[in-house]
């Protein structure tokens, strides 16, 4: 029987990697994702253009667009001199902050007065617009701490100073990138395993498998070993480009890492096989591939908080083995997270392998011998 | 009937029928496009709210109560009680809290003595996005509890600049208003370009491109068929995804439909050419599948604005978003739901559209010979 | 200058071209990765107007991609070809105006109807509205498709499919017609009716024909014949002058005490040989040239009774094709496959029994109520149309499919229950041999030894037997993709055998295989049953018909006729059919069993 297996698993393996195609699949989209998601996803701000319109043009307000002007965030791209510009430049895009000081800036400020500064967001990028305004109003707060202790005002009583753990200076790549681990992994597993039964109905070669004295077991172990250390290899392959070329920090240990990795693996591996003993052509293995993996990307909380999702849309979160990988993951990059810790995520992930192998045994059982 | 004409009209006639009657045409149309649109509208929200916030109260105080309570009136919080820190530490660790203020036993003796009750915030920073956001309520909890604190005590507390936000076109930062339109970008990219690029690499396997080319069709004549039918398969998709956005999701429409619809058949044919083209190298579904997914379903998802901000990228990469051209169809998008018809944004946009749906269409063009080498 | 704008219709300078096609010296060449193939080379050829010429050659000589080139769809490397006196290369839209072409899948929307079908053709070859009606149904009528209008061409059968195909060319009749293998993959009876309706065409419409066939026997049908093999032309004219050549050279061999095997082994090696193929229970000889029959001094073959036959086409390819290679028939020995082996006990038993077995898809019945057994060291033949039931039969044996109800057993088990090594008692080589074609020969022999649980020494020795045996050992490293079809062939004989099993299953083992490698794997088979294999061949090729000792005909899922194939041939002998084929024999049963199931058809 493991002669058996082996011999399966050998195949398999030459099989993906002398087909040009297969080989794409494998190289192609985590090649392209690691750099798109590792370059352009980042939910940090840099270099935000914004327009000033300093209606006060005293010595205050020119230090306090000096601040903004400085600030990594914030590049000043227009110096506005009538509110109805305004409207324009940000109607257009071409600024997507505008700092209005009022003319009595200055003045109440000597005065002790609460000296106002309007900041116009545009709003039609949510997102982008709390953001600014929390860079905005951080650079504010500094600007009036600054004043207050330069010119002898009474501070303010206490002054906030969040701390954030793990990640302190908020850099949303390290974030994202250890994301793409889990991400990449789940892609080319589905792909390698889903696709891999397909491929032989359609070449008539499966048939030829299932007369040999092979039992549908050997073959199901065949079928999902490959997938399984093709998997890990893109995950470890993953794993080394954030760290070495992303400069994500690694905190936590790799037996954590990897059996939260090996457990998500196995479980996406289940789901593999159930979406190749479905499919009889590569066509619709693809496609299931693909229905299967927008929401399970999206339900994963790989790019948005799952907390902010609806009750129902949590639930379902619940199948969703990509979820626990993210935990997983992203606690093992950035905290030192104990095995204890992490057993609730490996558990979940450990029973949604069970099932869906044994789904995948069942459909495979049903569809051939 | 000039024979031109004629064979147009049997092709078309012909993609009409087929789209009809093949479930997989109808499910990347229309099921594909329902599933993203309700996903995204209920399941995708960057809107922290009922931030499980855990609040230490080493000495419980009337100051410490009324900061509390603050919290809690804030809809941004679900805050948690703890009596130690370390509570709440192991509550972070296990991510049953989102982050945490720390009030410590002299919070209250400080504050009346009017020196800094060195308060802690912590925050879990792993989500870096959702840290500061839930960073900025809380400051903003914060100020609103010393300036009310201080105009009770009748001694109003001044801060020497007072920020007055105003946020445009989305007063209520609704994170739905602006994905949901940017959505309907994706969306036509996968009827226009990922269907295109099958259904043709369909007739390629099936061989029926060769049976239609040894005929007196023209190449010009095989491309308008595909591009007609699809066209307005993808324009149905899109008048499908408006009326779900507008009247289950309640996105405002403030601009001109007009001017949507003319966006969108600029949108819809720079798509298709590109589906076309995708079509003319991959000659059979998988291959060109998957190019069609990297090179126009992953690029409208992550360079073309919809979720990340094109501005903070890096150089290069914003470079390379001014090829997609889902961005300039997003930026129109989002600007037409929720700004209105504002042509200063709407006409270079709308001219980059065109370009694109030249250059994509002719390209196409070009590279379909009417023969199999 | 009043001619040139109608550019079907000929100007006065070409009216009556003593040429349709004019083929000059076409080479063609792909790149398939770093690998050049050379898919033509050199050929020239020309042909006569209102003639149907037959392109032949087995799979692989060049035939498409030919087509291809008249069509346009391709360019050559170098050399030209002219339609009509127009050059392709130069206006192939004006050579497009004056064809019609039907690529080897019909080239039909399969999720269109047959009248939604023929709607698009005719707007795609302008034919005027006003005219279609009387058209529509003048081809409805020809291809007996009048009833089916409504139909998903997706839904009919494959000798249908063919059918529309060709009415779907023929909506506007055209100079050229260019079939490129329409008889592939359907059965007798479908594959005369096309012959009807081009012999029909031909002579109604003085249209020119070129159709490409793998099948040597339709060469006798066509007007003229090309003759390719690998991407050379080795013969051209007509199929008479191909026979003729071969006049006084072809013969029958019976003899009373050896077996036809036996017959067909002791002629093969002689000299003067030039081919010995069993044909039922004779075994066909072709001499060489001036050589006649004569084996008195082969004492084995003093009884045998040597009558003479008419030559036919394929008698000519294989002696081109030997005298091309400089071998005869006794060239390669093929050394025994097995070695002797222990026989059990009960030598003459069953081997395989089916009992009153039905498969039921839904209320569809796929088989209906078979039965028949096989002996050990029996070739036996399941023959019947594409639908007729027989893979459902294959399937069900192999274990792959349940049975509804019924009984079956190989070697005494069902393999759908029986513990999964029981399957170790069975070869099996699938249709198009499916093997790995991503793998290298040598891959693809380990992989299938280690699923036959071939371990240690054993595995070596097996391996090493393939390699040597089918002679892969040159090209142990090729990718199995790339070999030419004889030798994916040999191939997935040799992975089929690597387990030494006592029963082989062949899914249309030989198809579009060329007659020498046809005959070599026949050789081995032959060899294989004389060991004691037990071989179960399904079929819907007449000539590999031949070849088994029994066969039922399959027809809607039930058995028609059972014997062996001497037999079969025999009971539709009349006057008509002096000396049946096995496709004549064919043909009656499957019309007999029409008339009986549909009487009213036979009374129309």
């Amino acid at each position: 029987m493991f002669g058996r297996v082996l011999a399966l698993v050998i195949k398999e393996f030459l099989a993906i990697l002398r087909d040009g195609k297969s080989r794409m699949v494998l190289v192609g989209p985590p090649l392209i994702q690691l750099l798109v998601f590792g370059y352009a996803a980042s939910f940090d701000l840099n270099h935000v253009p914004f327009a000033v319109y300093d209606q006060d043009r005293s010595i205050a307000s020119r230090d306090l667009v000096a601040d903004f002007a400085g600030s990594r965030a914030f590049q000043q791209v227009a110096t506005l001199h009538s509110p109805r510009q305004i409207q324009s430049l940000i109607d257009s895009r071409t600024v997507e902050m505008v700092l209005d000081i009022d003319p009595r800036f200055s003045r109440d400020l000597l005065t002790h007065q609460p000296a106002p500064v309007q900041v116009i967001v545009d709003g039609r990028n949510s997102n982008t617009a709390l953001l600014i305004l929390g860079y905005a109003n951080t650079i504010i707060a500094d600007a009036s701490t600054t004043w207050a202790t330069e010119h002898g005002g009474a501070a303010p009583p206490a002054q906030l100073d969040p701390r954030a753990l793990f990640n302190p200076d908020l850099d949303s790549h390290w974030f994202i990138i250890p994301g793409i681990v889990a991400l990449l992994t789940q892609v080319v597993t589905l792909l390698v395993v889903g696709l891999s039964v397909a491929r032989e109905r359609e070449a008539g070669t499966f048939d030829q498998i299932l007369v040999t004295p092979m039992r549908p077991l050997d073959i199901l172990l065949g079928k999902s070993i490959p997938g399984l250390i093709i998997g890990m290899v893109e995950a470890t392959v993953s794993i080394i480009a954030s760290v070495y070329w992303f400069d994500v920090p690694l905190r936590g240990g790799l037996l954590e890492l990897y059996t939260g990795l090996l457990l998500f693996t196995v479980a996406v591996t289940g789901i593999g096989l159930m979406i190749s003993s479905i499919a009889a052509t590569q066509q619709q293995a693809l496609l299931g591939a693909f229905l299967f993996m927008v929401p399970s990307i999206i339900l994963s909380g790989f790019a948005t908080p799952i907390a902010n999702m609806p009750p129902l849309v949590q639930d379902l979160t619940w199948i969703n083995p990509m979820r626990f990988a993210l935990v997983v993951i992203r606690r093992c990059f950035l905290e030192q997270p104990s095995f204890r810790s992490l057993s609730g995520q490996y558990i979940a992930m450990a029973i949604l392998a069970v099932l869906s192998l044994t789904a995948a045994a069942w459909l495979f059982r049903k569809r051939s011998v | 009937m000039s024979g031109a004409l004629m064979r147009l009209r049997g092709l078309i006639r012909k993609e009409t029928l087929q789209i009809l009657r093949d479930p997989s045409s109808i499910a990347i149309a229309f099921v594909l496009p329902a599933m993203l649109l309700l996903l995204f509208g209920y399941g995708v929200s960057l809107d922290a709210r009922h931030v499980a916030l855990g609040i230490v109260v080493e000495q419980p105080s009337a100051a410490a109560a009324s900061l509390t309570a603050q919290f809690q009136q804030s809809p941004y919080f679900a805050p948690r009680d703890f009596t130690s820190v370390a509570a709440a530490q192991t509550a972070l660790a296990n991510e049953q809290i989102d982050g945490f203020v720390w009030l410590r036993s002299n919070f209250a003796r400080q504050l009346h003595a009017g020196r800094d009750p060195n308060i802690g915030v912590f925050v879990d920073g792993i989500n870096a996005n959702n840290a500061r956001i839930i960073e900025n309520y809380v400051q903003q909890s914060w100020s609103d509890w010393i300036a009310a604190e201080a105009t009770a005590a009748g001694t109003p507390e001044i801060t020497p600049i007072a920020v007055q936000p105003r946020i445009w076109f989305n007063p209520a930062v609704s994170s739905r208003d602006y994905l949901v339109p940017g959505l309907i970008a994706v969306i036509m990219t996968l009827t226009g370009a990922l269907l295109t690029a099958l259904v043709i690499a369909r007739e390629w396997e099936r061989g029926t491109m060769e049976a239609l080319m040894v005929t007196k069709v023209s190449m010009h004549e095989i491309l308008a068929s595909k591009v007609i039918p699809y066209f307005i398969l993808g324009m149905g998709g899109m008048v499908v995804s408006v009326l779900i956005a507008v009247f289950l999701f309640d996105v405002p429409l403030q601009g001109s439909i007009l001017v949507l619809t003319l966006a969108a058949s600029l949108f819809m044919l720079a798509a298709l050419g590109m589906g076309l083209l995708i079509s003319t190298v991959a000659k059979n579904q998988f291959v060109a599948g998957q190019i069609a997914i990297i090179t126009t379903f992953l690029p409208a998802f992550i360079l073309s604005g919809f979720i990340f901000d094109i501005a903070s990228m890096p150089a290069p990469i914003q470079w390379v978003t001014h090829i997609v051209a889902a961005r300039y169809f997003v930026a129109i998008l989002q600007t037409l739901f929720l700004a209105g018809t504002v042509w200063s944004v709407l006409l270079p946009n709308l001219f980059a559209l065109l370009v694109m749906a030249v250059v994509f269409l002719g390209a196409a063009r070009l590279a379909a010979h009417k023969r199999l080498d | 200058m009043t001619a040139a704008t109608e550019p079907a219709t000929p100007s006065p300078a070409t009216a009556a071209p003593a040429t349709a096609l004019v083929i000059a010296g076409i080479t063609r060449h792909f790149h398939i990765g770093k690998r050049d193939i050379v898919a033509l080379d050199g050929v020239s050829a020309t042909t006569t107007p209102g003639l149907v010429t037959g392109l032949i050659g087995p799979d692989g000589a060049g035939k498409t991609t030919l087509m291809r080139l008249i069509a346009g769809l391709l360019r050559a490397d170098s050399g030209s070809i002219s339609v009509f006196g127009t050059d392709v290369r130069a206006d192939p839209l004006a050579v497009q105006g004056m064809i019609s072409y039907m690529p080897q899948r019909f080239g039909l929307y399969e999720d269109l109807t047959v009248a939604e079908n023929l709607d698009l053709y005719a707007d795609l070859q302008g034919v005027a509205p006003a005219t279609r009606a009387a058209r529509y149904a003048e081809l409805m009528q020809m291809t007996g498709l009048a009833s089916f209008t409504t139909r998903l061409a997706g839904k009919l059968s494959g000798g249908m499919k063919q059918k529309l195909g060709l009415a779907c060319t023929l909506i506007r009749p055209p100079r050229l017609l260019l079939l490129d293998e329409p008889t592939v993959g359907v059965d007798p009876v479908s594959r005369r009716e096309l012959w009807s309706i081009v012999d029909h065409l031909v002579r109604s419409a003085h249209m020119t024909v070129l159709l490409s066939t793998a099948y040597l026997d339709e060469a006798e049908r066509c007007d003229s014949v090309l003759l390719l093999h690998e991407g050379k032309m080795i013969g051209a004219g007509p199929p008479g002058d191909f026979t003729r050549a071969m006049a006084g050279r072809s013969f029958q061999a019976r003899s009373a005490r050896l077996s036809k095997r036996a017959l067909q082994a002791a002629l093969v090696p002689l000299q003067g040989v030039t081919d010995a193929v069993i044909q039922g229970e004779a075994v066909r000889l072709v001499m060489d040239a001036g050589v006649t029959p004569d084996f008195a001094a082969q004492a084995k073959l003093s009884d045998a009774a040597i009558t003479p036959v008419t030559p036919r086409f394929e008698d000519r390819f294989v002696d081109l094709l030997r005298a091309k290679a400089g071998t005869t028939a006794s060239a390669k020995p093929v050394a025994t496959a097995l070695p002797p082996r222990a026989r059990p006990e009960n030598a003459a038993s069953q081997v395989i029994e089916v009992d009153h077995l039905i498969k039921r898809f839904g209320e569809f019945r796929a088989v209906d109520d078979i039965s028949f057994a096989v002996k050990r060291g029996e070739i036996f033949g399941l023959l019947g149309a594409n639908g007729a039931g027989k893979s459902t039969t294959f399937r069900m044996l192999c274990g792959l499919l349940p049975a509804s109800s019924g009984r079956l057993q190989v070697d005494g088990f069902d393999l759908r229950t029986a513990a999964p090594t029981a399957r170790g008692r069975l070869g099996y080589m699938a249709q198009k041999f499916s093997l790995y074609g991503d793998l290298s020969v040598m891959q693809n022999l380990n992989f299938f030894s280690a699923a036959y649980g071939l371990t240690g020494a054993r595995r070596t020795a097996r391996t090493a037997w393939a390699l040597d045996e089918f002679e892969l050992a040159p090209l142990r490293d090729a990718t199995s993709r790339d070999l030419p079809l004889g030798f994916k062939q040999r191939m997935a004989l040799a992975c089929a055998l690597m387990h030494e099993p006592d029963i082989l299953f062949l899914d249309e083992p030989t198809s579009g295989v060329d007659p020498l490698m046809r005959r070599e794997f026949w050789q081995r088979i032959n060899t294989l049953a004389d060991a004691g294999v037990t071989i179960l061949v399904t079929t819907h090729f007449m000539d590999e018909a031949e070849y088994c000792d029994r066969l039922v005909i399959m027809a809607r899922g039930r058995i028609l006729a059972a014997g062996t194939s001497e037999q079969l041939k025999q009971s539709c002998r009349d006057a008509a059919h002096p000396d049946p084929t096995m496709e004549d024999a064919f043909i009656a049963l499957i019309e007999a069993d029409d008339a009986k199931s549909n009487p009213r058809a036979e009374a129309a």
